[in-house]
């Protein structure tokens, strides 16, 4: 196997992790940090499948990838921390105000 | 010729709009000298006409619409018989004006009162000057509008609100038959102006439809606003208004604006025997039935408005029996005494301090005088009493009944000779109630009792000498070339004298009747109605129409409105519908809303299973 292989395989196993950790875990801010985990490693793909084509365009993008995921977690934090201001808890169980 | 009909509604805007501010003078001056004005116009057009030989006048002021190739325009049309309703309208209109200054001075709606009176007096100049019968009808629905605020003029009394409300609701079932006789008209001949349409029915060949069914929807509109049987109802209740407006609207003016309009409309009417006779039999039915009930009646404004039904009564009979011309001379003579009539009861009532039952009266005729003696001459020229006026309208229809070769019968005689007679006796008895015999009021309501002031006696002077003297024009005479009167049916003629004669003897038994009941105190009229009891409680309860219309008719629709439309159709069926609709929106959220579990990790995990799947069929299918 060659390394561009395995870096491809540990970005499919990076983004399983994230998922998993988004789907069975109650905490915020770790589900946050799983989202975080599964944007990087799709970015991490970006770079591998990159390396196989035409090199430039793609790190281009990698780096706007970059700036975006920034952005975004400069505003999902303060939701966040909202949050859990007003509920005084990181469960997600508590915040199902609009269940049927 | 616009100026006689918008002299008054400048009037009704000015006084409308600004009387409140400008105060009483401003608004006694515009409200009764623009009526005045409107009355000098008229009389000028009169002139005119006279010099032109009686050729019509036709002014078009203003073209309201047009559709496809027809236009309908307001035009006005100046003929003998507008003549005469105008200066009618305008001339006691007028006066009446005059009157009301005194009779209101209190009142401290002032300027809308004379707002009003003017604006009816605009409406009645449109329905009296229309060419066509559109115009006519806006001036038809205009004067019932203005008889409704005049009526519930004292608002703040439920019963005056509603004695108006019945009014205008009982007239619009005889507009219903209007407005089905103007369509019929319409689709015929394509046009509504009823020299058009007299001239169409007199020319052959006859135009495609029935006469007798244009007449008889005419006439149930004439019914409703002259207060005819089965609709007669409502007038006797107008009395609630102020008495100057009883005087004019509800006796001399608009409630002969039926007769007009079927005298107007003779061409339809002569070429309609069976819709001639039907107004024949109604017109006398209500005469006879009307002064039935006036003998019996306490009020003296209620015994005053059951004659004025009684009395158009006796000119639908004109009307029926072709006499035209005889019924417009009836409604002319009766514009002068009724109205005549009506203001002297307003000026006993002002005299008596509100007071209106005859009963507590009595020896009013030296405490005041002029009302006593233009009441007396009004109630002998009602009553028929040469030479008074009365007499030679009332016997000209009387003879007309019997001789006319369009309808009249012996039958049709049998039955108006005795409500003649009925008539004098009731108005004889309401002047011996009134003003003769031992004063029967409260001695404080006596020590009150004054005569009125000068502008309200003045105008009872005028109209008791044109009652007295009114019958010398003979209007048949000056109508004659327009609405020519029936020829007698055959061998008629050697019974006129007789005729004349059983009036003035009609006419002076009514006032011996009078006189030997009333005369020495009540008792014997008393013993009478003791005797009859039966009679009495009917005639008193005005043959209880009003109840068995609230029995047969008013109580019905109660309970269809309250149980078929509100009950079923709008509680059960609409809201019911609705109800349903929104209870399956419910429910279907409740079922829908289970999905929403508010677990994050569910809707990821259902994300996922999503785009797997569509991984997976893309994969295989694409």
């Amino acid at each position: 196997m060659d390394s561009l292989q395995l870096l491809g395989w540990s970005a499919v196993v990076l983004f399983a992790l994230g998922l998993l950790g988004v789907i069975i875990r109650r905490n915020v801010l770790v589900m946050l940090m799983c989202m975080e985990l599964m944007l990087n490693a799709v970015n991490l793909s970006l770079v591998v499948f990159a390396q196989r084509g035409d090199p430039a365009a793609a790190s281009v993008l990698v780096f706007l990838v970059f700036v975006v995921a920034a952005a975004e977690i400069a505003i999902a934090i303060p939701i966040v921390l909202l949050l859990v201001r007003h509920k005084r808890s990181l469960d997600l169980g508590s915040y199902s105000d609009l269940r049927g | 010729m616009k100026l006689i009909v918008l002299l008054p509604l400048l009037g009704f805007l000015l006084n409308g709009l600004l009387g409140n501010r400008l105060g009483k003078r401003f608004v006694t001056v515009v409200g009764c000298g623009l009526p005045i004005a409107a009355f000098a116009v008229a009389l000028k057009y009169f002139f005119d006409l006279r010099a032109a030989g009686g050729a019509p006048i036709v002014e078009v002021a203003y073209t309201w619409f047009a559709v496809g190739r027809e236009s309908l325009e307001i035009a006005f049309y100046f003929d003998r018989l507008t003549a005469v309703m105008a200066l009618i309208v305008t001339g006691v209109g007028s006066l009446i004006h005059v009157y009301s200054i005194g009779y209101m001075k209190e009142d401290k709606s002032y300027a809308r009162y004379f707002a009003y009176l003017n604006l009816f007096l605009f409406f009645m100049l449109m329905l009296v000057l229309g060419r066509s019968l559109l115009v006519l009808f806006v001036g038809w629905e205009g004067v019932g509008l203005a008889s409704y605020l005049l009526i519930g003029f004292w608002f703040e009394d439920p019963a005056k609100a509603a004695a108006g409300k019945k009014a205008f609701i009982t007239n619009r079932i005889g507009d219903a038959g209007f407005l089905l006789g103007m369509f019929v008209l319409y689709t015929a001949l394509g046009t509504l102006d009823m020299d058009r349409i007299n001239a169409a029915f007199m020319a052959t060949p006859a135009p495609a439809v029935s006469a007798s069914l244009v007449g008889i929807l005419l006439f149930i509109g004439a019914c409703g606003k002259s207060a005819q049987i089965p609709l007669h109802v409502w007038l006797p209740d107008a009395m609630a208004g102020p008495t100057p407006v009883s005087a004019l609207i509800h006796a001399a003016t608009m409630v002969t604006a039926g007769v007009y309009l079927v005298a107007r409309l003779s061409g339809v009417y002569l070429h309609a025997p069976e819709a001639s006779a039907a107004i024949a039999a109604v017109g006398l039915a209500t005469a006879f039935f009307a002064a039935t009930v006036a003998v019996v009646q306490t009020d003296i404004k209620k015994v005053l408005a059951y004659s004025t039904i009684s009395q158009l009564g006796f000119m639908f009979l004109a009307l029926g029996v072709g006499a035209y011309g005889a019924a417009i001379f009836h409604l002319y003579t009766h514009a002068f005494f009724k109205a005549c009539l009506f203001l002297g009861a307003g000026s006993v009532i002002h005299a008596m301090s509100g007071e209106q039952d005859i009963r507590k009266m009595g020896g009013l005729a030296k405490k005041i005088p002029i009302t006593f003696w233009t009441f007396a001459v009004a109630t002998a020229a009602i009553a028929g009493i040469p030479p008074l006026s009365g007499f030679f309208s009332k016997d000209e229809i009387v003879w007309f009944a019997l001789a006319s070769s369009r309808g009249g019968s012996a039958l049709l005689f049998a039955v108006a000779a005795p409500t003649a007679l009925l008539t004098s006796f009731y108005m004889f008895r309401l002047l011996w109630l009134t003003f003769l015999g031992k004063p029967r009021m409260s001695p404080d309501v006596e020590h009150h009792v004054h005569e009125s002031p000068g502008s309200m006696t003045s105008v009872l002077v005028i109209l008791a000498v044109l009652s007295a003297v009114g019958g010398f024009f003979s209007i048949p005479h000056a109508l004659e070339a327009q609405l020519p009167l029936p020829a007698l049916a055959e061998g008629m003629d050697r019974f006129h004298y007789a005729v004349v004669g059983a009036s003035i003897a009609i006419a002076l038994a009514g006032l011996a009747g009078a006189a030997w009941f009333f005369g020495a105190g009540a008792a014997r009229a008393e013993r009478v109605r003791l005797a009859w009891p039966v009679a009495n409680r009917v005639l008193s309860g005005k043959y209880y129409v009003d109840e068995a219309y609230e029995a047969l008719i008013h109580r019905p629709l109660l309970w269809i409105s309250e149980r078929v439309f509100l009950g079923f159709g709008d509680r059960r069926l609409f809201d019911g519908t609705l109800h349903a609709l929104a209870a399956l929106g419910r429910g279907a959220a409740v079922v829908l809303g289970r999905v929403q579990t508010g677990s994050l990790q569910l809707y990821a995990l259902l994300v996922l299973a999503g785009i797997v799947g569509a991984l997976a069929w893309s994969l295989r299918n694409v």
